[in-house]
């Protein structure tokens, strides 16, 4: 089987070490990780904010980039439903308006994608990735990895069986963290209000860590949590799951 | 607070406001999570859940895709019964035909039924500048009328108030009303109703004219339904001679088999309620038993415009039953004064561009009035997928379109006010489809990281002035990917099959901690 990461815009300039973490982990389970360097972003700015003709050529790209992939991978709950969820009918939508965009084609490259934890779960089939995290975490479903993707409790599953992690719950965890985009700046009043009850939720845990699926949200809780002093640090599922007794997690060298 | 929305700010601007309000924060938060709660545990009672709220898609889709055949299937049956009906093309005539009625009638006052149609149409304050007074005998609205506000809510209309300011309220304001709330009024809960009860029934009693809505309205019968809790519905709808009920062209049911479904969905989801305490039906008029003469007024108030799109017409299906707006966490953090309009939350934000339009600031700011979390979705008891109906506005907003006006086709234009907004995302989308470009940028943004500011200029102000940045790495994912796999050999078409590799994978991924 041929896997491609798609490591998504986000990631790439600002939080390669989670990209690095995704190739860790799937290369320690044996696959064999492509990165074909052409891609670029998933649209999702683009399209949210309601430049559906702009998210095209990106819709087009991400196409003809993985298309001779068997799965593609995502580090991101949001951008790997933006691709299942709103590519296809970008395409479908562009042909009908008379522009050259294969709906078979996204259609295609829609199916083949994979959030990194069900690729984990479902292709292959494994939910103790042998990692080793000794800290208190606790856990934030995102909004577009919990209602979009309908990741369920794969993500619990799989922190589960996180050798010296300590999971916490997270009162209000399926509340949005307020992020949402250009949401974030858009209505930043509110998006801080929602954010700042997150945060402080997220400190009542007494965890060291907060877990998402999803860097952006991350971003978001991480800004907040650090502009009120706090020590919680939010960090990606895929560099818990790529930490090892050997090669233990260390907050990126910045 | 005036109890006009026009005027209001966009909708930023009124939430952020609206967040500095503590207490209003308090009341939202604490009204909010529980009725939330009580819902999901309502719900979780029937195991048909699913199947119910799929029904109840399919019928409304149904009535939509007929409605023609449907309405006049009403006029023929309620004018069987004994019923008038009228047609509304817009607020302006509906008022015109329910003025005209009141007058017919040599009555100045009316007692009414909660009704979200009226509020639309702002028929009270209608009636007022003819001088007829308007008494409204729901608790809620009750309180938001002495206390010369808007509702906030489409169920509980005073949401925004808590008991301390609702005994101020009937306290300073009842006298000049009607019957004055009793000495010594405390917050408690039922004083208050008391205090409601008796102030009311001195309307009740005088009223010769009642004014409604309706919810649902059974085509094959001509049958008019409404739902409600307090009992003060059926005084108004079986005490005076005249009833005038205004009723949304959308709100129809084929039959009354139907309202099994929606007699389970509604107060589910809107009360947490297995029943209403109160549902009262009527069929025209029976000589003896309730009002003698009744009026239908079929209100269309840019329905027909939103039936023609394809994806916005879903938002046709609503109930009111306002589950959308107890699980929202913009509306439990903006208020429901902020979306400027009888419908709040995120059914608002999908509802009044589609019946107002998206020509104002704030009707073209409600599309972005969500951070598109999806819970709305997931509660609705009609399955309307607010998120894409959401995207669809955002995008007649900022791309203008196609849209039906008063039944003509029509082109929008893009709105103003997104100018910096259109050339950034075309910049990024500029850099996105060229990876060269794009890994300049980011080296760009690696190698001047020293120099990159805690708190940005500009736009960039919305996010820097409550969070921190996240810092720039000392390199992007791809360049590493470059420097520690050769990224040479990653063009499509190349690389090994699975499980051939992985051994050295380990330590790789950390050599840069």
């Amino acid at each position: 089987m041929r896997v491609a990461l798609f490591i998504t815009c986000v990631n790439d300039t600002l939080y390669p070490a989670t990209g690095r973490a995704v190739v860790t982990l799937l290369e320690r389970l044996g696959v064999q990780v492509h990165f074909p360097e052409e891609q670029s972003c998933c649209g999702q700015p683009h399209f949210n904010t309601g430049y559906r003709h702009q998210t095209e050529p990106l819709v087009r790209r991400y196409a003809r980039v993985f298309a001779e992939y068997d799965y593609v991978v995502t580090p991101s709950g949001s951008c790997a439903a933006m691709v299942r969820d709103h590519h296809p009918q970008v395409a479908r939508r562009a042909r009908k308006e008379g522009r050259e965009l294969s709906p078979a084609a996204a259609q295609q490259a829609a199916d083949r994608t994979y959030e990194l934890t069900e690729f984990l779960v479902d292709v292959l089939g494994v939910t103790d990735v042998g990692a080793w995290f000794p800290h208190r975490v606790t856990y934030h479903p995102t909004c577009h990895g919990l209602r979009m993707l309908g990741l369920g409790d794969r993500p619990r599953q799989l922190l589960e069986n996180v050798r010296g992690l300590e999971l916490l719950e997270l009162e209000g965890a399926q509340e949005c963290c307020g992020f949402g985009g250009t949401f974030a700046l858009k209505n930043s009043a509110v998006s801080t209000a929602m954010g700042k009850d997150k945060a402080r939720s997220v400190e009542a845990t007494g965890a060291q860590a907060v877990c998402t699926v999803d860097n952006s949200c991350g971003m978001h809780i991480g800004g907040l949590l650090a502009r009120r002093g706090s020590t919680v640090r939010p960090v990606h599922i895929a560099e818990i799951l790529a930490s090892t007794a050997d090669a233990p997690y260390a907050e990126a060298a910045v | 607070m005036s109890s006009t929305y026009l005027g209001m700010p966009a909708f930023p601007e009124a939430a952020a406001a609206a967040t500095r309000d503590e207490r209003l924060r308090a009341n939202l938060r604490h009204a909010t999570h529980t009725i939330r709660d009580r819902r999901a545990k309502a719900v979780a009672e029937l195991e048909d859940w699913a199947e119910l709220r799929a029904a109840g898609a399919a019928l409304k889709n149904r009535v939509l895709r007929h409605l023609d055949h449907y309405l006049e299937q009403v006029e023929e049956k309620v004018t069987a019964a004994g019923g008038v009906v009228h047609w509304a093309a817009d607020a302006a005539e509906a008022n015109r035909i329910v003025t005209e009625l009141v007058r017919a009638t040599g009555e100045r006052e009316v007692v009414k039924v909660k009704s979200m149609a009226t509020q639309e149409i702002g028929l009270n304050e209608a009636l007022e500048r003819e001088g007829i007074r308007c008494y409204e005998t729901d608790l809620a609205e009750l309180i938001v009328q002495l206390g010369d506000d808007l509702p906030s809510h489409i169920l509980v209309p005073a949401i925004h108030r808590n008991r301390s300011e609702i005994r101020d309220i009937f306290r300073e304001r009842m006298a000049s009303w009607g019957r004055a709330a009793p000495e010594g009024l405390t917050d408690s809960p039922a004083q208050l109703t008391d205090a409601a009860r008796l102030h009311l029934r001195e309307k009740f009693l005088r009223a010769r004219v009642g004014i409604s809505g309706a919810n649902f309205l059974v085509a094959d019968t001509g049958t008019a339904v409404v739902v409600e809790s307090e009992g003060n519905g059926r005084m108004c709808l079986t005490l005076p001679e005249t009833l005038i009920s205004v009723v949304g062209i959308e709100k129809i049911v084929p039959s009354r088999r139907d309202l099994e479904v929606y007699l389970q969905l509604l107060p589910r989801s809107s009360t947490a309620e297995r029943m209403n305490p109160y549902t009262s039906m009527w069929t025209g008029t029976t000589d003896g038993d309730g009002p003698s003469t009744f009026h239908l007024v079929l209100l269309d108030n840019g329905r027909t415009d939103t039936l023609a799109d394809p994806v916005g017409r879903q938002a046709l299906r609503c109930i009111r039953c306002s589950a959308c707006l107890n699980v929202c966490p913009v509306y439990e953090r903006a208020g429901g004064h902020a979306y400027g309009s009888p419908y709040p939350g995120p059914i608002g934000a999908i509802l009044t561009p589609q019946l107002r339009g998206t020509s104002t600031a704030l009707d073209a700011s409600l599309p972005y009035a969500s951070s598109l979390c999806g819970a709305c979705y997931e509660v609705c008891p009609v399955a309307i997928d607010i998120p894409e109906v959401l995207l669809h506005l955002r995008e007649r907003v900022v791309q203008g379109g196609r849209v039906t006006v008063r039944g003509r086709r029509r082109t929008v234009r893009p709105a103003r006010g997104h100018t910096s907004e259109r050339a950034v995302l075309r910049a990024a989308q500029w850099v996105l489809d060229r990876p060269g470009a794009l890994r300049a940028a980011q080296r760009l943004a690696s190698r001047t990281r020293g120099l990159h500011p805690r708190r940005l200029p500009g736009p960039g102000r919305a996010w820097t002035d409550s969070r921190e940045l996240p810092r720039v790495p000392s390199e992007p994912f791809r360049d590493w990917w470059r420097r520690t796999r050769g990224g040479a050999q990653e063009s499509p078409g190349r690389g090994s099959r699975a499980g051939t590799s992985g051994a050295s994978g380990d330590d790789r991924g950390q050599e840069e901690r």
